[in-house]
């Protein structure tokens, strides 16, 4: 690119070279880190107390560390941790992944847990009184609520997972963030308007899934009275 | 005499330091109706909670047609396979139609397949009068409706009792006719029921035996002629005088709804 890019070029190129990037990390990130929380808030809602005390503490301990000191960790610190991946890119991806995962799961965890916990204890009894054992009653009955009860929740860790992903320009990942700032290197007079535009990009992927999943799934749930009133 | 559906011997249970029941027993036959009264506090609920293991009681022993619930080698939710429950505040699952409510059991407890258990689940539905309700929310029912459908879900699954925990005090009073004609059509049809209620004209038309329940203790049992001409107790004439004053005569309400249906 050596012309001075118009306003629809940077928009192109921080989608084309950056967003690719952006998804997997927030998709792997918040997909791993929804099967650790799960995990998380069935320890701390149903388990011993020793595994509610892991469970609260894993929350407290990874919500206190910034995200770019677990990303530096599992980076730079711990090489041989990614030992699967041949190429330094997905190793890098992959560390970055897990940093958002770890973090990630500390929270749904709390999501998770506060929807588990506002599914009225009168249905479980419904279900044992049907003959339904402890994981029938879960499965069939808590679960399948919990999880729309969560949905709100995890429209807004989505919009925070995304977000911090552009923390993976720190480590070369090449991602929205990163291709922005490439811009501005080459184009230092377009900074503003390169960031602004960025800006933009993740607004546009951030609000409509918000909006969309909060707004509708909070409505739903009113409607089928779930979650208390 | 054959073996009683429930037998009930020496049931004591406590919360932290209260006692709530000190040594229930009784039994209910095949096609008994057993209603269960008493003022609040007094233990009714905690005992129906007992019968299912809800609660486990501290001591006493509940036989199932002659199976003990205490027994280590018997799995819990086979024996509560075999008593249904309907509940003061409904307990219906949100996330499911009245139809999936009433299903739910015989496909994954019984293991029925979807079509078998549909079909079965509606049949319980039109025993309850709602059929066309069938698809509908229980956010979307009146708590008339909703009860019909907890009690369309308890018999469904075909259970040897079905134990009523003052299925009528969470509605509103136009809404009590409906859910008592329901009860009382299924208690002519022979079910086995032990209920906890204050509708004395329920307890009129179908008891078998009433028991009074004050304190965590039986102070008197009786058939409903019984307790209505001619009761022992102090404790029992002082509360059927209020529940009078308080809930009024209900027999009343089953007439219209009656005639309603069969139009």
């Amino acid at each position: 690119m050596s012309e001075t890019p118009d306003l629809s070029t940077i928009f192109f190129y921080i989608i084309t070279r950056g967003l690719p990037n952006t998804l997997v990390l927030t998709i792997f990130g918040l997909v791993l880190g929804f099967l650790l929380g799960l995990a998380l808030s069935l320890m701390s809602v149903y388990g011993s107390i020793e595994l509610r005390w892991v469970a609260s503490g894993y929350e407290k301990l990874l919500r206190g560390i910034p995200i770019l000191i677990l990303i530096y960790i599992f980076r730079w610190g711990m090489p041989g941790l990614f030992w699967y991946f041949e190429s330094s890119l997905d190793r890098g991806l992959a560390s970055v992944v897990l940093a958002l995962a770890l973090r990630s799961g500390a929270y749904q965890s709390q999501i998770f847990r506060g929807a588990i916990l506002s599914v009225n204890p009168g249905q479980m009894d419904a279900g044992f009184a049907l003959g339904m054992t402890r994981f029938q009653a879960f499965r069939y009955i808590v679960m399948p609520q919990a999880l729309r009860l969560a949905v709100p929740g995890w429209s807004n860790e989505y919009a925070v997972v995304i977000k911090d992903s552009s923390f993976a320009l720190d480590v070369g990942i090449f991602e929205m963030t990163k291709a922005a700032n490439q811009l501005t290197v080459n184009f230092p007079q377009l900074l503003t308007m390169t960031m602004v535009v960025a800006a933009i990009i993740y607004f546009l992927f951030t609000f409509p899934v918000t909006k969309f999943f909060g707004d509708r799934q909070t409505k739903k749930l009113k409607d089928l009275g779930m979650g208390g009133n | 005499m054959s073996e009683p559906i429930l037998r009930l011997v020496d049931i004591w249970k406590s919360y932290e330091d209260l006692e709530v029941l000190k040594g229930i027993s009784f039994d209910v036959a095949e096609k008994q109706v057993k209603v269960v009264f008493g003022p609040s506090g007094s233990g009714k609920s905690t005992l129906l909670r007992c019968i299912n293991m809800l609660d486990p009681p501290d001591k006493g022993e509940i036989f199932l047609s002659g199976q003990s619930f205490m027994d280590p080698s018997v799995k819990l939710n086979k024996m509560r396979e075999k008593i249904g429950m309907v509940f003061q505040h409904f307990n219906l699952f949100a996330h499911l139609k009245a139809i999936d409510n009433v299903s739910i059991g015989l496909r994954r407890v019984k293991g029925f397949s979807k079509e078998e258990a549909h079909a079965k689940a509606l049949d319980a539905l039109k025993s309850v009068k709602l059929t066309e309700w069938a698809e509908h929310y229980p956010a979307q029912l009146s708590g008339g409706q909703q009860q019909r459908v907890g009690i369309a879900r308890a018999l469904a699954m075909e259970p040897d009792l079905i134990l009523f925990d003052e299925p009528t005090s969470a509605l509103d009073p136009e809404l009590i006719g409906e859910v008592l004609q329901v009860m009382l059509d299924i208690a002519k049809a022979g079910t086995t029921m032990l209920v906890v209620t204050h509708e004395m004209g329920f307890a009129r038309a179908v008891a078998s035996e009433m028991i009074f329940l004050d304190e965590g203790v039986v102070v008197e049992r009786g058939t409903p002629k019984h307790f209505f001409e001619s009761p022992k107790s102090e404790r029992v004439k002082h509360f059927l005088k209020q529940i009078d004053v308080l809930y009024g005569r209900h027999e009343e309400l089953l007439e219209p709804f009656d005639k309603e249906v069969n139009k």
